[in-house]
C-alpha cells in the first residue's frame, strides 16, 4: 500500500515475525473458545513493538516510527490481516489517539500510559444499534447536572467492550457531539458480550442507563466534538481496511498456490482460462484496494480536504470486493474451502466482520454521493456546507 | 526509456510555477462540458475538422511555451524532464483548453514507439513535428481477420530495392480520415512462425494508394476507419526497427497502449479527465447533467453516484500505484494490464449507472435533451470500453500469465510457418 522507509520495514518485519510465532492458525483456533479472544501477555508484548502508541503524538508519550503514525499503524493492521491476528488493535488505538490529542493531563496520566503499554484495554464507543447507528448517527445523550454529566444510551457493537477498563463514549449533547471517558465499572453501565463471526475478535453491547461521570471526564470540546468524531471514524475505517487488504493478500496467495497444485482432468486448475480470468479479476481488486487504502490513509494522516471522499471510496470499494474475493477463493477451493480445518475461513470471517462496521459500503456510497452532489450543485439535502463531511 | 535524475533538471516547484504562469497567460479556458471525444463523434465533419485544426494550434502554442514533450529528450524538441514534471503539468493544465483529443494515439503509443525504436535520424525527423502539432499519428494495427491476435497480421510488405510494397487492410484506426501518419505492423515473412515475420513501418496516410473508409458505429459516430492498402510504396528509411523483428516493437507498442489508462509519461491529461472510448460520463458530469432533473436526493441515487465517484477515485489511485510500481521496478511492466482491466470494467459500470440514473429519458427523450440521449446511447456503447485498445479478456490473460505466472494458453500457431496456421473462411 505504501512505499516504506527503513524504519517502517523494521516495524513491519518485527510485527510479522511476532505474529508468525504467536498467532499461527493453531493458536487462533485455540483462542476461539476463550472469552477475550486474546492473551493479555500477547497484547502487552505487541504493545512493546509499538502497536498501541503509533498514533499518539510524541508530546503525549507516543510516537510513530516514520513521522506518519497513521501509515505506520496501517502497516501493522495489514500484518494483522495477513495473519487474521487476535487483539484489540482498532479500539485501543482509537481511544489512545483521542486521549493523546484532546485528553486532559489527568486523563492522560491515569489512562493513556497503561493503554500504550498494553496493561489496560480501552475502547472507543461510537456505533449504536441500527437503524439509528447508520454511519455515525448518535442517539446516546449526555446532559449536565451540576458538576456531573448524565449519559444514557446504547452502544453496539463495541469491539473488546467486555475487556475494556474504560470507554470513550460518543454522545449527543445539545446541538452537537461530546466524548466522555467512562470507567467500565461506572454504576448504570452494563456490558453484554455478543456472539460473533470472527474467531478471536469479540464485541459487546454496552447499555448506559443514566451513567454519571464528573464534568472532567469530557475529552475535547463540549458539544463540539463532531469534527474529532468524524476524523476518528475515518481513522477507524482505514485501520480496518488496511487489515482487510492483508486478508485479501493472504487469500490470493493461498488460492493461487492451491490452483497451481491441484490437478483435474490431467491439468492444473490454474491452467483453465476461466480460472485464470477470475484470478486476474482478484489481482485487480487487490491492487486497486491497496491503492485506494494507501491514499485514504494518507488523507487521514494529513487530514486533507478530500479525506472523507477517499475514505468512503475506499470503504465502498474494499468492503464490497474483499468479501466477494474471499467468497470466490472459497469457490475455487471447492468443498475444502467451507471446512473448519482449512484456514481460509479465518480470513473470510475477518473480512465479513469488517464489512458492515464503521458504516456499510452502501452507507459510504451515499456519503460519497452526497459530497459530490453538494460540491456540484451546492447545498442540498442533509449535507452540511463547508468542508466536505458526512 | 530512462529519464534524467530529478537532481539534474529544473525542480518541480519552479516548473509548476512556470507552467502555471504560462498557461494563465496563454491558454484559453476549457470548453464548457468538454468531454474528451474523438473527432468523428460530434456528427459534423466541419466541426470536427475545425477542432483538429484548433488542436494543431494549441499544440503549437504548448511547444512554443516550452510545455510540449515534457519527457521527450531535448534533441528531439522535447523538454528533457521527468514523469514527475509531467504529473505537475497534468495538474496545472486542468481547467484549460488543450489538445486533449490528439494525445492518444499520437503521443502514446506512436511517439513512445518511435522514441524507443526509431533510428537517430528517424527520431529527429518524426518527433519534432509531433510536438509542434504538425503531425498526428494513428495506429495501423488491427486487421479485419485479427483483432486481439494482432501478431496474426496479414497485411504484407514485400521488399523492392530501397522500397517496400504494401498490400492489405487495417481496421479500427481512429481518425485516419484527418490524421497524418500511420504506424503500421506488416508481415514481411510468411515462412516463419507468426511472431518472427513482422516489421513496423511509418507511412503517410493520405496518398492515392490508401483508400479510407469511415465505419459508422451504432451511436452514429464515424471516428473509426478501415484502410485498404494497394501497392503502397514505403521507403526503407521509414522502417521502424529491424526487418522481421516487428514483434519486439509490437510488444512494447502494446505496452504503451495499455499505459493510456494511466501512467504514461508522454500524455497530458488532468487527473479528473481520462480519454474514454465509449460515451461514458465522469461522476461529476453525471451529477451536473442528471442532477437538475431533480431526483438525486434518494438514497438509491446517492449510492449510485457514490459508486461512480468511487470508481473514479480508485481508478486514479490504481493508475498511480501501478505506474509507480513499474517505474521503481517493484512490478513488471505487464502490470499495466491491471489498469486497463480496471479502466474497462469501471467505464462499463459507470455507463450502466448513468443509464439507471437517467431513467426513462435515456430511452425516449425530447429533441435537444442531450443528457438523456447521452445516457441512453452511452449505455448501448457501453462495451466499447472493454473492447477497444485490447479487450479486457486479453488483459485478463496478461495479468494471469505475465503478472501472476499462471500457465499460458495453448495456441494453434506456435512454431509453425505463418503460412500454415489454420484460418477461418475469409
Amino acid at each position: 500500500m505504501f512505499d516504506l522507509s527503513a524504519d517502517q520495514e523494521l516495524l513491519q518485519e518485527t510485527t510479522r515475525r511476532f505474529l508468525e510465532a504467536n498467532a499461527p492458525p493453531a493458536q487462533i483456533r485455540a483462542l476461539a473458545g476463550t472469552k477475550a479472544g486474546f492473551e493479555p501477555s500477547y497484547w502487552r508484548q505487541g504493545a512493546r513493538l509499538g502497536w498501541a502508541s503509533l498514533v499518539v503524538p510524541e508530546e503525549a508519550g507516543g510516537g510513530s516510527v516514520s513521522g506518519l503514525g497513521v501509515i505506520d499503524l496501517c502497516l501493522v493492521a495489514y500484518e494483522f490481516g495477513l495473519h487474521a491476528a487476535p487483539g484489540p488493535l482498532g479500539p485501543v488505538n482509537l481511544i489512545a489517539a483521542a486521549l493523546g490529542r484532546w485528553g486532559s493531563p489527568g486523563q492522560r496520566s491515569a489512562w493513556l500510559g497503561p493503554l500504550m503499554e498494553g496493561e489496560q484495554i480501552g475502547v472507543w464507543a461510537l456505533a449504536e444499534p441500527s437503524p439509528e447507528g447508520s454511519l455515525g448517527r448518535v442517539s446516546t445523550t449526555a446532559s449536565a447536572e451540576g458538576d456531573e454529566v448524565v449519559i444514557t444510551g446504547t452502544k453496539a457493537p463495541v469491539e473488546a467492550g467486555a475487556e475494556a477498563a474504560c470507554l470513550l463514549v460518543v454522545a449527543r449533547e445539545g446541538d452537537g457531539l461530546s466524548q466522555y471517558l467512562v470507567p467500565a465499572d461506572a454504576p448504570g453501565l452494563t456490558v453484554t458480550p455478543l456472539k460473533g463471526l470472527d474467531m478471536t475478535r469479540r464485541y459487546a453491547r454496552v447499555d448506559l442507563e443514566a451513567v454519571r461521570v464528573p464534568g472532567e471526564a469530557l475529552v475535547g470540546a463540549r458539544g463540539g466534538a463532531a469534527a474529532a468524531v468524524d476524523w476518528l471514524s475515518d481513522l477507524a475505517t482505514v485501520i480496518q481496511l488496511a487489515e482487510t487488504v492483508g486478508c485479501m493478500s493472504w487469500a490470493l496467495d493461498a488460492t493461487l498456490s492451491w490452483a497451481s497444485n491441484r490437478y483435474s482432468f490431467g491439468r492444473p486448475l490454474a491452467s483453465y482460462q476461466e480460472i485464470k480470468h477470475r484470478f486476474a479479476d482478484m489481482k485487480t481488486w487487490l491492487e486497486a484496494s491497496a491503492a485506494i487504502v494507501g491514499e485514504a490513509a494518507s488523507a487521514v494522516e494529513g487530514d486533507s480536504r478530500d479525506r472523507a471522499s477517499l475514505v468512503s471510496a475506499a470503504k465502498l470499494y474494499v468492503g464490497r470486493n474483499s468479501t466477494e474475493m474471499l467468497q470466490d477463493c472459497v469457490q475455487l477451493h471447492g468443498g475444502i474451502g467451507v471446512t473448519f480445518d482449512h484456514d481460509l475461513h479465518l480470513f473470510l470471517r475477518r473480512v465479513a466482520t469488517n464489512r458492515p462496521l464503521y458504516g456499510t459500503p452502501e452507507e459510504h456510497a451515499c456519503r460519497l454521493g452526497r459530497i459530490l452532489v453538494s460540491q456540484e450543485l451546492g447545498h442540498r439535502g442533509d449535507a452540511p456546507p463547508g468542508k466536505e463531511s458526512r | 526509456m530512462s529519464f534524467p535524475s530529478p537532481r539534474d533538471v529544473e525542480d518541480l516547484e519552479s516548473f509548476a510555477k512556470r507552467a502555471r504562469r504560462w498557461l494563465a497567460a496563454n491558454m484559453p479556458p476549457a470548453r464548457p462540458q468538454a468531454e474528451i471525444r474523438m473527432p468523428g463523434s460530434s456528427g459534423s465533419d466541419e466541426a470536427d475538422l475545425a477542432r483538429v485544426a484548433r488542436c494543431r494550434e494549441l499544440q503549437r502554442m504548448l511547444y512554443e511555451g516550452g510545455l510540449a514533450g515534457i519527457c521527450v529528450p531535448r534533441e528531439y524538441g522535447g523538454q528533457g524532464l521527468t514523469p514527475a514534471h509531467q504529473e505537475v503539468l497534468n495538474r496545472e493544465i486542468s481547467g484549460y483548453d488543450y489538445p486533449a483529443e490528439t494525445q492518444v494515439p499520437t503521443f502514446t503509443p506512436c511517439m513512445a514507439v518511435l522514441l524507443e525504436f526509431g533510428t537517430e535520424e528517424q527520431k529527429r525527423r518524426f518527433v519534432p513535428p509531433i510536438l509542434k502539432g504538425e503531425a498526428f499519428w494513428m495506429q495501423f494495427l488491427s486487421e479485419p481477420s485479427s483483432g486481439s491476435d494482432v501478431a496474426a497480421a496479414q497485411t504484407t510488405a514485400v521488399r523492392d530495392g530501397d522500397e517496400w510494397v504494401m498490400n492489405g487492410s487495417k481496421i479500427w484506426t481512429t481518425g485516419a480520415w484527418w490524421a497524418d501518419w500511420g504506424l503500421c505492423l506488416a508481415r514481411t515473412n510468411w515462412d516463419v512462425p507468426k511472431h518472427r515475420g513482422l516489421t513496423v513501418f511509418a507511412l503517410p496516410i493520405h496518398q492515392p494508394s490508401i483508400e479510407i473508409h469511415r465505419i459508422e458505429m451504432l451511436d452514429g459516430s464515424k471516428e473509426f476507419c478501415q484502410e485498404f492498402l494497394t501497392d503502397v510504396r514505403v521507403p526503407d528509411a521509414d522502417r521502424i526497427g529491424e526487418v522481421d523483428q516487428g514483434w519486439t516493437v509490437g510488444v512494447r507498442w502494446m505496452y504503451h497502449e495499455r499505459t493510456v489508462s494511466g501512467g504514461s509519461p508522454y500524455v497530458t491529461f488532468p487527473p479528473d479527465r481520462r480519454p474514454a472510448l465509449g460515451r461514458e460520463l465522469g461522476a461529476r458530469a453525471l451529477v451536473r447533467q442528471l442532477g437538475p432533473a431533480g431526483h438525486l436526493d434518494s438514497p438509491r441515487a446517492l449510492e449510485l453516484i457514490g459508486e461512480a465517484r468511487c470508481l473514479e477515485l480508485v481508478g486514479r489511485a490504481l493508475s498511480r500505484r501501478v505506474a509507480e510500481g513499474i517505474r521503481s521496478g517493484r512490478t513488471s511492466d505487464q502490470a499495466a494490464a491491471i489498469t486497463r482491466l480496471f479502466g474497462g470494467t469501471s467505464s462499463a459500470r459507470t455507463a450502466s449507472i448513468a443509464f439507471e440514473l437517467a431513467g426513462a429519458r435515456a430511452v425516449a427523450w425530447l429533441e435537444g435533451d442531450d443528457e438523456g440521449r447521452a445516457a441512453g446511447v452511452g449505455y448501448l456503447m457501453r462495451q466499447a470500453a472493454c473492447i477497444g485498445g485490447g479487450t479486457t479478456e486479453m488483459a485478463r490473460n496478461v495479468i494471469s500469465e505475465r503478472v501472476l505466472g499462471m500457465p499460458r494458453e495453448r495456441t494453434g500457431d506456435r512454431d509453425i510457418p505463418f503460412r500454415l496456421v489454420p484460418r477461418g473462411p475469409s
